[in-house]
């Protein structure tokens, strides 16, 4: 397995390395990165099948832009984790800062621990499972994708959301405009067991209640009071 | 953008080091403010009657001693003077009015930075390496301290813009953010006879919540106010003689990340700047939430 050191090498060296090096070398399908220290854009922008294993704390954006690459983060990360990911996956061991996933095309994002605010926000066809709790306006405006959060959610949860879908297992701290419970149905449950699966997380998927846009905001309502 | 980084010592062994375990903290948030840098180190008491006066002249060839020696033949009192470069702390065991009026009359042109019997602040344009190197700051050792690395958005890049800002004694406050309503904040503050000494909008917040403090408010409740009065983006980092506090918007805008360990607490802006803290893989790492309040004590 090659090994990377950030220590040794710069990001852009290695993101360089990445993007360049690695795609011509068809042996090589797993590497570690040391010594991440916080650093940013770590792993941003891969277009190539490999395991990619972080080995401590990553800083903003890492993994973003991801395409067919399995990036595991063992420790936290900082802003933007996999945000425009097209495919692959990212796996975070710890918590994620904000806008975890944000604008997310496609791909997997698993954050075993809580993520801060504005998780999943813009969202377009990602998956994302959370084992913790979601910070307030999570999912703001999310158009497609689905969300899994074993944990809580905060404020405005899903406020203004299109055509995306939420599981939340524990508490709603207060839903944003135009989102709604709805009832879960057995193609739901499916669903919720099918991504709890995929992130390795042993929860009922009866616990879990949904989450998606009543789509009182896609047309105009020239009949409704304005308040502004 | 501008980066926060704050560290209290709990270990008494490490106090001597607080100016060196700090250095990678403030080098780490050049990116965040590459543009100027400051610190507020509490460190040892200026004794029970005597306080220390930070001081900036923008000549770095500034003659200090003539102002220590004229301090003490137009007062009649002792005023020590300790250089660095263009900073002196003079301690003294005259008041602050008396001494801030003295200032002004004989020496307009050099800036009061800080009072306090604990408390020194340096400040200054240039990367957090050369400023940190003008002054020393590997070298201090002390309790707590609060640094800053500015990227201005809002006002001039100059010494006396740059953080932390102070207001009251042993009291400061580094700003990550900006607020959208600062002069009029400034304006209301300066219906109460309160004076500025910048168009700063940090400068703005810090006498707000100096204002409130000093009208009876403890720092929770001051705190509340300045949620309900000060209109914009902050994570505020403050200190005071025997503790560090934090607070963050409601939408949580600017970034912050605490490390609380068995020897030190240790608060920045990004992890990167924590990374290389002694033993920090055993710390609690945590993300202060929107508008909760943090304390941590000596």
């Amino acid at each position: 397995m090659e090994s990377l050191d950030l220590h040794k090498i710069s990001v852009r060296d290695l993101n360089q390395y990445l993007h360049k090096e690695l795609p011509k070398k068809k042996d090589v399908k797993k590497l570690e990165i040391l010594n991440p220290d916080g650093m940013h854009s770590i792993a941003v922008g891969m277009d190539a099948p490999v395991d990619i294993d972080i080995k401590g704390h990553g800083g903003y954006y890492v993994g973003g832009m991801n395409k067919h690459a399995n990036i595991t983060v063992h420790g936290n990360v900082g802003w933007g984790v996999a945000e425009n990911m097209m495919s692959g996956s990212v796996r975070v061991k710890g918590v994620a800062s904000s806008a975890a996933g944000a604008s997310g095309h496609g791909g997997t994002l698993i954050v075993e621990g809580d993520t801060s605010l504005r998780c999943g926000i813009s969202m377009k066809g990602i998956d994302i499972v959370v084992g913790g709790s979601v910070g307030n306006f999570s999912g703001f405006m999310a158009q497609a994708g689905r969300m899994v959060i074993c944990g809580d959610a905060g404020d405005g949860l899903g406020d203004s959301m299109y055509e995306a879908v939420f599981y939340v297992r524990g508490k709603i701290k207060s839903l944003g405009a135009d989102a709604q419970e709805e009832k879960m149905t057995d193609a739901d449950y499916a669903t919720v067991k099918e991504l709890l699966d995929r992130a390795g997380f042993k929860h009922d998927p009866k616990e879990f209640k949904r989450v998606a846009g009543a789509k009182q905001l896609y047309n105009w309502n020239a009949d409704a009071s304005q308040e502004y | 953008m501008c980066g926060i980084v704050g560290l209290l010592v709990k270990n008494p062994k490490l106090r001597p080091m607080i100016g060196e375990l700090m250095m990678p903290m403030l080098i780490g948030m050049t990116e965040r403010g590459p543009d100027s840098a400051g610190l507020a180190i509490f460190s040892e008491s200026a004794g029970k009657d005597s306080r220390k006066f930070s001081l900036y002249a923008a000549d770095e060839d500034f003659n200090w001693q003539k102002l220590g020696h004229d301090f003490t033949t137009h007062l009649g009192s002792q005023g020590k003077i300790d250089v660095k470069v263009n900073h002196a702390v003079l301690t003294t065991n005259l008041e602050p009015g008396t001494v801030k009026v003295w200032l002004k009359e004989h020496y307009p042109n050099v800036h009061l930075l800080s009072v306090g019997q604990l408390m020194d602040v340096y400040k200054d344009t240039g990367t957090p390496a050369e400023v940190a190197e003008r002054y020393g700051f590997g070298k201090m050792s002390g309790t707590h301290l609060v640094g800053h690395t500015r990227m201005a958005t809002e006002s001039a890049v100059t010494p006396a813009h740059a953080h932390p800002f102070t207001a009251g004694e042993d009291w400061c406050l580094v700003h990550n953010g900006s607020l959208s309503n600062p002069n009029s904040l400034r304006r209301m503050l300066q219906h109460q006879g309160i004076a500025f000494e910048t168009d700063n909008d940090t400068e703005a917040a810090c006498r707000f919540l100096e204002w409130r403090m000093r009208e009876g408010d403890d720092l929770h409740t001051a705190l509340q106010k300045g949620f309900e009065e000060l209109d914009g983006f902050f994570t505020l980092l403050m200190g005071t003689k025997d503790q560090l506090a934090l607070v963050r918007d409601a939408f949580a805008c600017k970034p912050a990340i605490v490390a609380e360990h068995d020897d030190y607490v240790a608060i920045a802006s990004e992890y990167r700047s924590l990374a290389q803290l002694p033993d920090v893989k055993n710390a609690k790492l945590f993300e202060p939430m929107p508008e909760e309040l943090y304390i941590w004590k000596v």
